[in-house]
C-alpha cells in the first residue's frame, strides 16, 4: 500500500467497551462486532486525524510485541472489515466531521 | 438471541456490568391504556440536567443497551435532546412508544440519530377495540400513521402486542398487519400489577383456556410439541442458576431517579438524585440480595419439575410477598403450557384461591463461557 490512509469511527453506530474487548453494533442493520484488545486499540485511535501507520507503530507496537509490518498488515485487514460494515470510515485525506455526531467510543 | 449477544452476557454478568437499562424518562402520557400499571400524574421528573448527567454516568458504568421509555416519551419535550445524548454516547438505543405523536419529522430525526429499534404498542386490528383499551379516540389510526412515517424513515419497528381478554381474538389480526406493513411482531401474555402493587387491573388477564390456546399457536411459539413438552425438573446446573437478567445484568431507573432491578421489580434500590449510579448499581443492599439468589435458594420453585424451564419472574414473585417464591401467573403458564401443576400451584389447590399474577419475559443469563475473540467477530 502507499500513502497514509485515515480511518475514523462511523457515527452511525453503537459501542462500549467490555473489559479488554469493544462491543460495537452497525445502526444500519443492527449487525454486533466485538473487537479484541488489540482491534480495540485501534478502533479508540481511529479519529479521523491520525494515519493508520501513526496508530500501529504508536499505540499498537507500543503495547503489544509485534512487528510493526505485520501489525500494519492486520491493522489493514481489520480496517477494510470494519469500513465494508459500515463501522469505520477510510479516507487518502484527514476525516473532519463537523457538529454533534453520534460518533466515539 | 445470538451467540455473540450471549457471551456479552456472560461477560458483563462476570465483570458485574449493568450491560442493559430502562430508563423511563417520564410516566405522563397521552393514552389511558385499561392496563397500564403505572400512576400518570407527574410527581418530580428528572430535569434535562439530570438525565444527561445519569446517561453519562451509564456510559462510563458500562451500559450497552438503552431502552427510552414511559409513559409516551414524546410528553417529553427535551426529548430530542436527551436522545440525541444518548447517541452521542454512543448507546444502543431503543425507544417505546404509542407513535400516535411521531410525525414524519420525528420518524426521520430518531432514523437520523441511528436509533436500533422503535417498540409500538398495538392491541388490535380493529380501531373499536384498540381504542377503547387506550381511551384515546383515533389512535389506532394515528399509530399506524406514525408506524408508516417510521418505516419509510428506514427503521425496525416491533409490534408490542399485550394479551387481554378485551383483544385476545385480535392478536393474529395485529400480527397480519405488522407484516403489512414491514414491522416485527410481539406478544405478550401479561398484565402486570400496578406499580404501587395495586391488582385490580389483573382481572384483565385471559383465562387459562385462552392461555393454552395461545401456546399452542405454531407461528407464535414455534415448535409446539417442544415448547409444551413435559418438564424434566432442574438439574444441579440449573440449581445454581440465576433467575434472570434483572439486578445481574440490567437495571431499572424511573423518571423520579429511583433505581430498580427491573421496570416489573419495584424493590428500590437507591436514587440517582441522591447516589451515582454506578455506586447503586455495585453497592446497593437490595441489588446485592437480588444477586444472591439463585433457584436452589427457592423453597417451592427448587423442588418443583418445572424448576429447569419455568419462565418464573422475581419481580412479579416480590409483588407477591417473596423474591425467593413462586410467581402463581408463571406457575399457571407452566400449567398451560404442560398440562402439570407446580409446586406451588399443588399447594394453592388445597387452599384458598390464589391471587392471579403475570411475568415478563425473563432473559436467563447464558452459562457457557465466553470464546477467546479473534479480531473482529460478527
Amino acid at each position: 500500500m502507499s500513502g497514509k490512509r485515515y480511518v475514523a469511527r462511523s457515527t452511525a453506530i453503537a459501542a462500549r467497551a467490555l473489559g479488554d474487548e469493544m462491543m460495537v453494533m452497525a445502526a444500519a442493520d443492527s449487525a454486533l462486532f466485538t473487537l479484541n484488545g488489540v482491534a480495540k486499540v485501534i478502533w479508540e485511535a481511529a479519529d479521523g486525524a491520525t494515519p493508520l501507520e501513526e496508530i500501529v507503530r504508536l499505540q499498537v507496537c507500543a503495547q503489544y510485541e509485534v512487528a510493526e509490518e505485520e501489525a500494519l498488515k492486520d491493522a489493514e485487514e481489520l480496517v477494510e472489515g470494519l469500513a465494508a460494515h459500515g463501522l469505520l470510515l477510510v479516507s487518502d485525506q484527514p476525516i473532519v466531521r463537523g457538529g454533534s455526531g453520534q460518533g466515539g467510543a | 438471541m445470538s451467540s455473540l449477544v450471549a457471551e456479552m452476557g456472560v461477560k458483563a454478568l462476570r465483570l458485574g456490568v449493568p450491560l442493559a437499562v430502562q430508563l423511563d424518562l417520564t410516566y405522563r402520557c397521552n393514552e389511558r391504556c385499561i392496563h397500564c400499571y403505572l400512576d400518570h400524574d407527574d410527581h418530580g421528573e428528572m430535569t434535562t440536567a439530570e438525565i444527561t448527567g445519569l446517561l453519562d454516568q451509564m456510559a462510563e458504568a458500562g451500559v450497552f443497551y438503552l431502552t427510552l421509555s414511559g409513559g409516551e416519551i414524546l410528553m417529553r419535550r427535551d426529548f430530542f435532546p436527551i436522545l440525541e445524548h444518548a447517541r452521542a454516547r454512543t448507546f444502543c438505543v431503543k425507544l417505546k412508544s404509542n407513535a400516535v405523536m411521531i410525525r414524519q419529522q420525528e420518524a426521520e430525526r430518531i432514523r437520523a440519530l441511528g436509533v436500533e429499534q422503535v417498540q409500538i404498542s398495538l392491541y388490535s386490528h380493529r380501531p373499536e377495540v384498540h381504542d377503547d383499551i387506550t381511551k384515546l379516540p383515533g389512535s389506532l389510526e394515528r399509530t399506524l400513521a406514525g408506524v408508516r412515517r417510521l418505516k419509510a424513515a428506514g427503521l425496525r419497528v416491533i409490534f408490542a402486542d399485550v394479551l387481554m381478554r378485551q383483544n385476545f381474538q385480535d392478536y393474529a389480526g395485529v400480527k397480519a398487519l405488522a407484516a403489512e406493513v414491514g414491522a416485527e411482531f410481539t406478544l405478550d401474555p401479561t398484565i402486570t400489577p400496578m406499580m404501587d402493587g395495586d391488582r385490580s387491573i389483573l382481572n384483565l388477564n385471559v383465562d387459562p383456556a385462552a392461555l393454552r390456546q395461545v401456546f399452542r399457536n405454531e407461528s407464535l411459539v414455534g415448535n409446539v410439541e417442544e415448547f409444551c413438552a413435559p418438564p424434566t425438573g432442574a438439574d444441579e446446573e440449573t440449581l445454581n442458576s440465576l433467575p434472570c437478567s434483572a439486578g445481574h445484568t440490567a437495571c431499572y431507573v424511573s423518571p423520579y431517579g429511583e433505581v430498580y432491578p427491573c421496570v416489573q421489580f419495584p424493590l428500590p434500590c437507591g436514587n440517582v438524585r441522591r447516589q451515582r449510579f454506578l455506586d447503586i448499581w455495585r453497592d446497593s443492599p437490595q441489588l446485592r440480595e437480588v444477586r444472591s439468589i439463585t433457584l436452589r435458594d427457592m423453597p417451592s420453585c427448587s423442588k418443583c419439575a418445572h424448576g429447569g424451564s419455568c419462565t418464573r419472574c422475581p419481580g412479579l414473585a416480590y409483588l407477591e410477598g417473596d423474591m425467593r417464591g413462586p410467581s402463581y401467573q408463571d406457575c399457571e403458564k407452566s400449567y398451560a403450557r404442560t398440562g402439570i401443576p407446580s409446586e406451588n400451584l399443588k399447594a394453592q389447590q388445597a387452599t384458598a384461591p390464589p391471587p392471579r399474577l403475570v411475568q415478563i419475559q425473563g432473559l436467563r443469563p447464558a452459562t457457557s463461557p465466553p470464546a477467546p475473540a479473534p479480531a473482529a467477530r460478527q
